[in-house]
């Protein structure tokens, strides 16, 4: 076991205050720090600004406060090689991608990882909400103490060989103690807003961004009857169980998307939240991943989570081969998002996760929800 | 650890007798030169025999000389100042791929002010061809600005030839000298140059000081508007101090020219070697005839420059690549697409090691082995 000071870490530093924090925690723990940020997208404008310009200052501000080297790494390339084609394919085949989850995957935990490795790192930490710990000989992946943050839902993709490399040094804390601790330090991000979104699109409108990258086909919104009730922008823009943006006025209970027909580019759209087609009762799912190396039994139950920030749900988990599972939920559950994860969990730890393919009700497939 | 300080292309340490200088004129020296009082004409006279040794070391007289705030303000000045100047003239502008980016950036906003810039090539080892020149040139073309040697690979070029080739057009030849300064012997009149750029901290003087040589009779067009300083070429309060420091770094240099550049050659050659020995796989980007005797540029297969440069810094060499964009990572460098293209390793794979003043044959040494360990 080497010790504390010979134990080289490469911390991912994005600017914000949770990995502010997470390189602050190791320092002082002794560690031999390093801060690295990866710049994975570039939107510079006519005047030269560019958000990861100003974040990278933030970094470098940081990192002198605590007193470690600071680096930078591009990543540009791979980012939108693995994410962000991913990202337009999806949308394209009128699935909602999550870039978050490719980004941890393919970018943050293995590129980034690479590099932090051929730097002589022992392990690469983040400021993730998320906790390892070893258990029976495996590095179990734990959900963060702070439940309304809890970020695994994001790391689910994660393997052993990863994990194994991996610290997450504020996982353990409360964002409030996160923020306590970088006040206390004058950290230069410690009041620094949390960024809110999709990485590369940030604050801007979530509709121009796309509309730059793929075409948008206006066509008809109608009722799961046939029944029309107005246009829609571009099926691309819409998401399963979505409200706002609809347009759709008049009286009686809001009106909600319920699925889309790619084929006749027709929104499906249907009133009240808890509209009987917006619920299923099991799914199917691809890119199936464990994050330990443990033999998986050929069905199991877990609970489940279907999107960020969601109360589990009971499920019974049956594997079909090694890349793909069946889900049956112990009850309906209202805007599965084909393109969206489905991440497993037992009590605190997330066993993997998968990305969202069929959703069935009741043994049969619901064409229109993708 | 003490550190090994190989990147004095980047900038580079000030001398000991440029320090005490620096500090003895920032203590007795604080009047401002425009002032027609003692004081005043105390500082003026120290500003006025600072520009008579800076004119000498280029054999160019005193009132050619306009002080700047340091090497991108003398090429603005000179590109710029020439394009607003002369703009009724032509508006035709030359220059090459492998500039500076303080002259490459001042010519794409020209662009976008309607001015046409040619961009000339370099073959592979990293010089221009005469007969592009020649051929690019037009009769409304103001301005052919080709930097004296090359920041990233050390390469001179043909700036006799250029001038020769000049003397007879109406275009103003300017060369960034800021990398050769100090290095070269340069004769502003023999080579037929017109304008010149110099910088102060790439020859152990401070920073935030320059110059450029505007040969008699060249006008050009002011950047800064404000008081009569510089023959109203360049209004703002003189830094004195920095002027005389930068004067006491030129002579210093002139005093040690020859050994100094024997010094940092053999060291070059003593670093080279100790690869070799070590079994360092390396080429040298660039040409090896015509070339600076401090700056070395080096492809090392199977490395990654983003790895490598951190690696170098966690084993205590300071040394650069390129040059640094947006956010600290790292771009490819222009200079190395202009000699071998978009997609060779070498964009990836090269660093640049440039010697000086305090260097020592065991740095170097030592240098070598850490980059053997790191490598291999």
């Amino acid at each position: 076991m080497k010790k504390i000071e010979d134990t080289r870490v490469v911390v991912g530093m994005s600017g914000g205050v949770d990995s502010s924090v997470a390189a602050y925690l190791l320092k002082e723990q002794g560690y031999d720090v390093i801060g690295i940020f990866m710049k994975n997208w570039d939107d510079t404008d006519e005047f030269g600004m560019c958000t990861a310009t100003e974040d990278y200052e933030d970094v470098i501000k940081v990192c002198n406060q605590i007193g470690i080297p600071y680096y930078a790494v591009n990543f540009e390339k791979q980012y939108w090689d693995k994410v962000f084609t991913y990202f337009l394919e999806e949308y394209k085949a009128g699935r909602t991608p999550n870039p978050d989850v490719m980004c941890n995957k393919e970018i943050k935990f293995k590129a980034f990882l690479e590099h932090a490795l051929a730097l002589g790192a022992d392990y690469l930490a983040t400021g993730h909400y998320a906790q390892v710990e070893v258990r029976d000989g495996q590095t179990r992946m734990l959900r963060g103490r702070d439940n309304n943050k809890d970020q695994t839902y994001f790391l689910n993709q994660l393997n052993q060989e990863q994990l194994e490399k991996v610290m997450f040094p504020i996982g353990h804390l409360e964002k409030k103690k996160v923020r306590e601790i970088a006040l206390e330090q004058g950290l230069a991000t410690a009041t620094k807003k949390d960024s809110t979104g999709i990485c590369f699109i940030g604050e801007r409108n979530f509709k121009e961004f796309l509309s730059q990258y793929l075409p948008a086909q206006q066509g008809a919104m109608e009722t799961m009857d046939g029944k029309v009730m107005g246009q829609h922008d571009g099926l691309m823009y819409y998401t399963i169980g979505q409200r706002h943006g609809l347009g759709i006025g008049g009286s009686g209970d809001p009106w909600f998307v319920i699925g889309k027909d790619l084929d006749r580019n027709v929104l499906l759209v249907g009133q009240n939240i808890n509209n009987d087609a917006l619920f299923s009762t099991s799914l199917t799912a691809t890119d199936l991943s464990f994050t330990t190396t443990l033999e998986k039994p050929q069905s199991f139950k877990a609970t489940a989570k279907f999107r960020y920030r969601q109360e589990d749900i009971g499920v019974f988990v049956e594997l079909i081969d090694n890349n793909r599972v069946r889900v049956i939920f112990d009850e309906p559950v209202r805007a599965i998002t084909p393109g969206q994860a489905v991440v497993f969990y037992q009590g605190d730890e997330c066993l993997g996760g998968a990305t969202i393919d069929e959703v069935f009700k009741d043994g049969l497939k619901l064409d229109y929800v993708g | 650890m003490t550190r090994i300080y190989l990147d004095h292309a980047a900038t580079s340490p000030m001398a000991e007798e440029v320090i005490e200088v620096y500090t003895a004129e920032m203590k007795e020296v604080f009047g401002n030169p425009s002032s027609i009082h003692q004081t005043g004409r105390k500082a003026r006279k120290k500003v006025d025999d600072a520009r008579t040794i800076l004119a000498k070391s280029i054999g160019a007289h005193e009132t050619e000389i306009t002080i700047t705030s340091g090497g991108t303000e003398a090429d603005n000045y000179a590109v710029f100042g020439t394009a607003y100047a002369r703009k009724n003239e032509g508006k035709h502008i030359i220059t090459t791929q492998i500039e500076h980016h303080a002259v490459l950036h001042a010519c794409e906003q020209l662009e976008k002010d309607g001015f046409e810039v040619t961009y000339l090539p370099v073959d592979k080892n990293g010089l221009i061809s005469i007969n592009d020149l020649k051929n690019s040139l037009r009769e409304d073309t103001i301005l052919v600005s080709v930097m004296y040697a090359n920041n990233e690979v050390g390469v001179i070029q043909p700036i006799v030839e250029i001038g020769e080739l000049l003397k007879d057009h109406p275009a103003y030849f300017h060369t960034d000298a800021v990398q050769a300064y100090g290095s070269l012997s340069i004769d502003v009149i023999t080579s037929h140059i017109d304008l010149l750029s110099v910088s102060s901290h790439k020859i152990n003087g401070p920073k935030g000081i320059g110059f450029l040589y505007q040969r008699k009779g060249i006008l050009l067009k002011p950047i800064f508007y404000g008081g009569q300083q510089e023959r109203k070429k360049r209004a703002g309060t003189e830094n004195v101090p920095a002027i005389v420091a930068f004067a006491k770094a030129v002579q210093l240099k002139q005093a040690t020219f020859t050994n100094g550049n024997v010094e940092y050659n053999q060291l070059k050659q003593v670093f080279l070697s100790e690869l070799e020995r070590l079994k360092v796989p390396f080429q040298v980007n660039g040409s090896q005839e015509s070339v600076l005797p401090h700056v070395l540029n080096i492809s090392i297969p199977n490395t990654d420059v983003e790895t490598f440069l951190v690696q170098l810094d966690l084993a205590g060499i300071d040394a650069s690549s390129g040059s640094a964009c947006t956010a600290g990572s790292i771009d490819p460098s222009h200079v190395l697409v202009a000699m071998y293209g978009e997609s060779t390793p070498e964009l990836r794979n090269s660093v640049r090691f440039s010697f000086g003043l305090n260097n020592t044959e065991e740095q170097v040494l030592e240098a070598a082995n850490k980059i053997s360990k790191i490598v291999l």
